[in-house]
C-alpha cells in the first residue's frame, strides 16, 4: 500500500459479533435468529429488537437479497475513502428480511436499479483478519 | 394531552452566518453568555429572571453540561435540560421549555445554539477527531463502527441520497421539482440580508448543472456549512405579556425518534414526521389550511419535499407536482423557509436548526421586514435530526 493511500476504517469485532465475521472468513453469511418471534436479526445484538427476547441463535443463510436503495457517491464520503470514488453504497434487504449496509462491485453503474437481485461477494482485506461482505448483481 | 399555548417565544438572538468567520473564535461558554444576553435584551427581560436553560453539547465539557453553563452565567435554575437530537435538538428544546413552563417549574427559559468556532488548544492531543465520520460513531462497540463505516456509509450526503433514490424508485423522481425548492428558497434569501446567499439568485438550470455529489443530489441541493449562533427566550404568559414583541405562542408539538442509520429503518419512506406532525396539529387544534408559513428543516431539497408530504400539506408521493404548482418564496402562495432556509441562509451547526424557529417566531412577531409574510399568524416548524429519523414538529401562533 502506497504511503499516501488513506487507511480504510476496518471493523473491530466484539465478542457478541465475532460469529458474523468468522462466517464471512468461511464464505458464509451468518446472522441471528430469534425463535420466540420467528424473526431474523441484523446487526448482531444481545436481545432481539422489539421483543427483547434473549434467545438469539446464529444461523447460516444464503446471503442473497434485493437492492433496497443505493447511491453513487461522487466525492469521498469521508477523507479515509479518498480514491475510492465513485463509491456505490448499497442497502441490501436479505431474503430473510433484515437489511445491511454494503457496496456494489462487479456492476455497470448504468445497470443498477432499486429492487434488483444481488448476491454476496466476500472480500478478504489484505494485511488484516477482516473479510468484508460486498454485493454484486445476481445475474 | 398537550400544551395550553401559555408559553411563548419572546426574544431572539441570531448571528449572521459566515462561511469564513470574520470575528475571532469564542469558547462555547462565552457564546452562551453573549447569545443569552442578546436574546434577553431583545425580549426586554432581565437576566435575573431566567430560571431554566436548554442546551446541547458544549466543547468545554463532555458531561455536566447544564451546571457548567449555569455556573458560568451565574444563574440558578429549576429546569436544566440537555437535548441530543442532532438537527431536531432546537425544536425539541422549544417544546420541553414550554412544557416545563406550563407545569409551573419555571418562567423564563433560555435556549441557545452556539455554533461559532472555538479556540484550538495550544497543545492539541493527537488522535482522530470524533467527527472524522460526520455524525457516525467510530467508538468501540458502536454498531456504525462495525457495520456501516467500513463500507463508507457515513456522513449525511450518502444517507439522504439513499432516501432520495428510494423515493424516486417508489414515486418517480423529478429533478426539476427538487431543484425548484432550492430556487424558491433562494428568492427569500435574496430578501434577507443576513442570509449567506443574500443577493445571489439561482435558477433550476444552475442547480441541475451543479456537480452531482451523491446521486441524485446536486451540490446546490445541499446546505452550505457556516459559523454562527442562535438563541431564543421562552417565557410564560405573564412575562410574555410584558415583553417587547408580539409573543409567538407555542400551541402544539410532536416528537418521534426512530433509528440512527437509514439501513435499519423499518420503512425508509415512512418518516418520523408523520406522527409528530399529526400530534402537533391535533394539540394546537389547527388544520393544515390555517398555516400561513412553514419553516422546515432543509438540509437537502429531498428533506423539504418529504416534509411537505409527511406533515400533511399534500398526499404522500405528490410532493413534486405540489412544489411545481406553488411558489414557495415568502411572497408566494405556500411560503416555505422564508429566511431562505438553511439552503439559502446557511447552516451554522445546530444554529441552522434554530434558524427555522427564529424565522417562524420572527414571522409571527411580524418582524420579517423585507421577507415578511403578510398577516402571518400561524407557523409550522420542524426540526430534523439524523436521517429523517428524529423529527420534531411545532406550531407557533400569534394572539
Amino acid at each position: 500500500m502506497a504511503a499516501d493511500t488513506p487507511q480504510r476504517p476496518l471493523p473491530t469485532p466484539i465478542d457478541r459479533t465475532q460469529p458474523f465475521w468468522d462466517g464471512l472468513r468461511e464464505r458464509k453469511v451468518r446472522i441471528q435468529y430469534s425463535p420466540s418471534s420467528d424473526t431474523w436479526v441484523f446487526y448482531p445484538r444481545s436481545h432481539a429488537p422489539l421483543t427483547l427476547a434473549d434467545d438469539l441463535e446464529w444461523r447460516d443463510i444464503s446471503g442473497e437479497g434485493t437492492l433496497y436503495t443505493y447511491t453513487i457517491a461522487r466525492r469521498p464520503t469521508a477523507p479515509d475513502f479518498a480514491g475510492d470514488e465513485p463509491q456505490i453504497i448499497a442497502v441490501v434487504e436479505l431474503d430473510e428480511g433484515p437489511r445491511l449496509t454494503s457496496t456494489l462491485v462487479n456492476v455497470d453503474q448504468d445497470k443498477i436499479s432499486v429492487g434488483m437481485r444481488v448476491r454476496p461477494v466476500f472480500e478478504d482485506i489484505p494485511g488484516s483478519e477482516t473479510t468484508l461482505l460486498r454485493y454484486e448483481p445476481a445475474s | 394531552m398537550g400544551l395550553r399555548g401559555e408559553a411563548a417565544i419572546v426574544g431572539i438572538a441570531e448571528w449572521t452566518p459566515e462561511r469564513r468567520p470574520t470575528a475571532p473564535p469564542m469558547f462555547t461558554l462565552e457564546q452562551w453568555a453573549q447569545l443569552t444576553r442578546e436574546a434577553l435584551d431583545d425580549a426586554g427581560i432581565d437576566p435575573s429572571e431566567v430560571d431554566g436553560i436548554c442546551a446541547t453539547n458544549i466543547r468545554e465539557s463532555d458531561s455536566f453540561v447544564p451546571s457548567t453553563i449555569t455556573e458560568y452565567l451565574g444563574m440558578q435554575v429549576n429546569f436544566a435540560e440537555v437535548v441530543d437530537l442532532g438537527g431536531a435538538s432546537c425544536a425539541a428544546m422549544v417544546w420541553r421549555a414550554a412544557a416545563a413552563i406550563e407545569l409551573g417549574l419555571c418562567n423564563v427559559v433560555v435556549i441557545a445554539a452556539p455554533s461559532w468556532p472555538s479556540p484550538r488548544p495550544p497543545n492539541p492531543t493527537s488522535g482522530p477527531s470524533s467527527w472524522r465520520y460526520g455524525a457516525s460513531s467510530a467508538n468501540y462497540g458502536s454498531p456504525q463502527a462495525e457495520f456501516d463505516i467500513p463500507y463508507g456509509n457515513v456522513a449525511q450526503n450518502c444517507g439522504y441520497a439513499q432516501i432520495a433514490m428510494k423515493y424516486g424508485a417508489e414515486y418517480g423522481y423529478d429533478p426539476e421539482a427538487l431543484a425548484k425548492i432550492a430556487v424558491d428558497q433562494r428568492v427569500s434569501a435574496n430578501h434577507n440580508p443576513p442570509a449567506v446567499f443574500h443577493n445571489v439568485p439561482i435558477t433550476v438550470e444552475d442547480v441541475l448543472n451543479s456537480p452531482m455529489i451523491a446521486d441524485p443530489i446536486h451540490m446546490l441541493e445541499i446546505v452550505m456549512p457556516c459559523s454562527g449562533g442562535g438563541a431564543i427566550v421562552v417565557a410564560g404568559k405573564d412575562v410574555a405579556r410584558r415583553s417587547k414583541h408580539r409573543p409567538a405562542w407555542i400551541s402544539g408539538f410532536g416528537e418521534r425518534v426512530l433509528h440512527k442509520t437509514p439501513t435499519y429503518a423499518e420503512d425508509l419512506l415512512s418518516t418520523a414526521l408523520i406522527p409528530a406532525a399529526d400530534q402537533a396539529f391535533d394539540m394546537a387544534g389547527r388544520s393544515r389550511d390555517e398555516v400561513d408559513l412553514i419553516s422546515v428543516y432543509d438540509c437537502y431539497t429531498i428533506t423539504v419535499l418529504m416534509t411537505i408530504e409527511d406533515a400533511g400539506f399534500c398526499p404522500r408521493g405528490e410532493g413534486q407536482p405540489f412544489v411545481r404548482e406553488h411558489d414557495l418564496s415568502f411572497r408566494g402562495d405556500f411560503p416555505c423557509n422564508t429566511h431562505g432556509g438553511q439552503l439559502g441562509f446557511g447552516q451554522a451547526g445546530l444554529a441552522g436548526g434554530m434558524s427555522h424557529i427564529t424565522e417562524g417566531a420572527r414571522q409571527v412577531m411580524r418582524r420579517g421586514e423585507d421577507h415578511q409574510v403578510p398577516d402571518a399568524d400561524v407557523a409550522f416548524i420542524t426540526g430534523n435530526g439524523g436521517l429523517m429519523s428524529e423529527q420534531v414538529a411545532l406550531i407557533l401562533e400569534g394572539d
